[in-house]
């Protein structure tokens, strides 16, 4: 662990596999940027890769970094949980930076969490928000100023906890996919590369990758303006052609619950909500879908939402902005042709 | 060559069963008022090493940190084929966050000498999917997070298939290595005829309310579940319980996901007529 350093910066672990950056760093840079101006800290990115990776410094910097720490080493080509850790946990002693944020992509939650252990400070999982608060111990009366207020959902997505860490730092967390903003590259934006030196040897590597295979996500659902989802109401694979139809009519792209996912009616990379993407399109349409709150999480951020539903109790009307109750199937044929009249 | 596994259990609320009474008037969750269950994940670990041990021999210990009533998941690990169980419980071990619970868990699975320590992903209640990660480094292991199967063991070495969001990976590594377990990974078993009746009676001490000689009768008969304190544990005060924890819950509230102000549209051509002409207008489409 590190003191108290009021004077350190803001760290965004900048995930990069062969040579692309996941979109949830650059999502980060934003937040992080922001986090550090209110601090009145410098604001970096941490990359690590083979020796390839450097081209990406300038995104970072065009994204919002101040500054970027670049560890090259042939051995750091593929991401593995103990060399990667041990890069990081030399950067950490050596700065003793205040904040240090991941995306909660598979690969943070696998490095965040060893790191943390190994640093000894805090790590909240899976955030959704973060601020910069203040937190009293009523007790005591000690008031602690500027610290990271760490926002995130547990209990099954039914409470939301801000999670503090005020004695042993760097406050350490990871954040959900998709639930800040993308920033916008400014490409006149200037910084300063630090490289560093890796100390790391064949014994970091203890694991063999033996075989990969990569799919091609076949959705973008964050990048789509209106999303269509479908749930088990929609009652069949072929009767999810409704929920393509009215998607496509209004240029956007089809989502769906875990239960129609599991039933079989369309692709697990169209899952939205806790274990799937979280989404906040201009327009949401929920077609058969009860609204669980699994499902809520994923995307009740969403500037509008339409809900159609036979059960006029259903706990998807709560969040929607406009309830239809009735026969999906009688309805999205009428939407479809008052769309095609007036768009 | 047989394994001697080690598998992670936790008790948990049945964070699927929400309701309205479930939670309290301050935000904070009626844990009183849920039923409390074996995490999912967990019993997908559970049933990895019941696997191993089915094909390659050895023992499958099962261990759970938490409340007296935590026993009952201890025994429902015997009941489906574990061999041993192991309850960690002290009070001092209240309020620990991921960091003092994967100490304390390090601490119990050091005296086990695993050669393969198994978990879930992650449990439904604190839902942070760290302490698999974290026992890892405290016990100085090599991790593999989300495997779906094993491939192949044989020696010290072990192959697996883990789930990588966007697709997966094959790796390798030597023993002693600990997994997280996802859903996707089995169909764990339900508890066997024979077990069941074999351990049904088997208690742990705290259940036990310290009865002298009923310990002395269950022991007598095996059917006496370990339970470990944190001062057999030999465990270190300043990284447990709230001391050893720099995660501090601020606030907490429960989730009211409303909407401000729904409007009723008429399941009618012109009921949806009007909808879209309002949604062209303040250019949420066209
Ligand atoms: C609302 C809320 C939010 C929280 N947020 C955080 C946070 O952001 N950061 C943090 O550090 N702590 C947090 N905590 C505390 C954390 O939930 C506890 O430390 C908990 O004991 C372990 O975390 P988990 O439930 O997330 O387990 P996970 O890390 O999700 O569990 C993964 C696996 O580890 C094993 N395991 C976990 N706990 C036990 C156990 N007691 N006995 C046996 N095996 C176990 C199981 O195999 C399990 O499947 C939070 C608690 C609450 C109530
Ligand atoms: C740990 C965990 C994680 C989860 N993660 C997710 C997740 O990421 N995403 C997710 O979606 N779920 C998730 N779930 C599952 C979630 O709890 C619900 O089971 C799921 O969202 C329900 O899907 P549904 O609304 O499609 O189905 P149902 O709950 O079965 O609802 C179907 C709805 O369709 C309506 N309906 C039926 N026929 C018609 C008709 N003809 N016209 C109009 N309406 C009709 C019914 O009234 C009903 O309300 C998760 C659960 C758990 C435990």
């Amino acid at each position: 662990m590190i003191k108290v350093n009021k004077k350190g910066e803001v760290w965004v672990f900048a995930e990069q596999h062969r040579g692309k950056l996941e979109d949830t760093s650059l999502e980060l840079l934003s937040r992080g940027s922001i986090l550090a101006k209110q601090l009145g800290v410098k604001f970096a990115a941490v990359l690590l890769g083979d020796n390839n990776v450097k081209p990406l410094c300038d995104k970072l910097i065009h994204f919002g970094a101040d500054k970027v720490y670049l560890a090259q080493h042939p051995l750091l080509e593929h991401y593995q949980t103990n060399s990667y850790n041990k890069v990081i946990y030399d950067l950490i002693h050596k700065y003793e930076p205040q904040i240090v944020l991941f995306g909660a992509t598979p690969t943070g939650r696998d490095l965040a969490p060893r790191l943390a252990s190994a640093v000894k400070a805090g790590l909240t999982a899976d955030c959704t928000d973060l601020q910069i608060g203040s937190h009293e111990i009523k007790k005591t009366g000690e008031k602690y100023d500027n610290l990271l207020m760490q926002i995130r959902p547990a209990f099954g997505g039914n409470i939301i906890a801000t999670i503090i860490n005020y004695d042993r730092w760097p406050q350490m967390a990871t954040v959900r996919e998709g639930v800040m903003p993308m920033p916008e590259a400014n490409g006149t934006r200037k910084g300063e590369i630090i490289n560093e030196t890796v100390h790391i040897n064949q014994l970091d590597l203890p694991i063999e990758i033996i075989a990969e295979h990569i799919q091609a996500k076949k959705v973008n659902l964050k990048a789509s303006r209106v999303i269509v989802a479908g749930g088990a109401g929609v009652g069949s694979k072929d009767n999810f052609k409704l929920v393509y139809d009215l998607a496509n009519c209004l240029g956007g792209a089809p989502g769906a619950t875990r239960a129609a996912v599991d039933l079989g009616f369309i692709d697990r990379d169209h899952q939205i909500g806790q274990t799937g993407t979280t989404v906040r399109p201009s327009l949401y349409i929920a077609v058969g879908i009860s609204g669980a709150i699994q499902h809520q999480s994923g995307m009740s951020d969403s500037q509008k939402i339409i809900a159609i539903n036979n059960d006029p109790d259903a706990p998807i009307f709560n969040v929607a902005h406009y309830k239809i109750v009735g026969d999906l199937n009688a309805i999205i044929p009428m939407m479809i042709k008052a769309i095609k009249e007036k768009v | 060559m047989a394994y001697n596994c080690v598998v992670l259990i936790k008790q948990v609320p049945d964070t699927k069963r929400i309701t309205g009474q479930a939670m309290n008037e301050d935000g904070t969750v009626n844990r009183a008022a849920l039923p409390a269950i074996f995490n999912p994940e967990d019993l997908n670990a559970l049933e990895m090493a019941l696997q191993i041990k089915d094909t390659c021999g050895g023992k499958v210990t099962a261990v759970a940190m938490g409340l007296p009533a935590a026993s009952d998941v201890l025994r429902e690990a015997l009941f489906r084929g574990a061999d041993d169980a192991v309850l960690v419980t002290d009070r001092r071990c209240a309020a620990s966050d991921t960091l003092a619970t994967s100490y304390i868990l390090s601490c119990a699975v050091k005296k086990l000498k695993a050669d393969i320590v198994l978990c879930g992903r992650q449990a439904i209640d604190g839902d942070t999917a760290q302490v698999g990660p974290q026992l890892a480094e405290k016990l100085g292991i090599t991790q593999i997070t989300y495997v779906e199967e094993i491939k192949e063991l044989k020696d010290d070495e072990i192959s697996v298939k883990r789930n990588t969001g966007n697709g997966w990976q094959q790796v390798k590594t030597k023993l002693p290595v600990l997994l997280t377990v996802i859903d996707e990974a089995n169909t764990p078993r339900v508890a066997g005829a024979k077990m069941l009746m074999k351990n049904k009676k088997a208690r742990t001490p705290a259940e036990l309310e310290g009865d002298a000689g009923k310990i002395k009768e269950l022991e007598q008969k095996g059917l006496l579940i370990k339970q470990w304190d944190l001062d057999f544990l030999e465990a270190d005060m300043q990284w447990c319980g709230r001391d050893g924890s720099p995660t501090k819950v601020h606030r907490i509230q429960s989730v009211v996901l409303a909407a401000k102000g729904t409007k009723q549209i008429e399941a009618t051509q012109d009921g949806l007529n009007d909808m879209i002409h309002e949604l062209i207008v303040d250019h949420t489409i066209g």
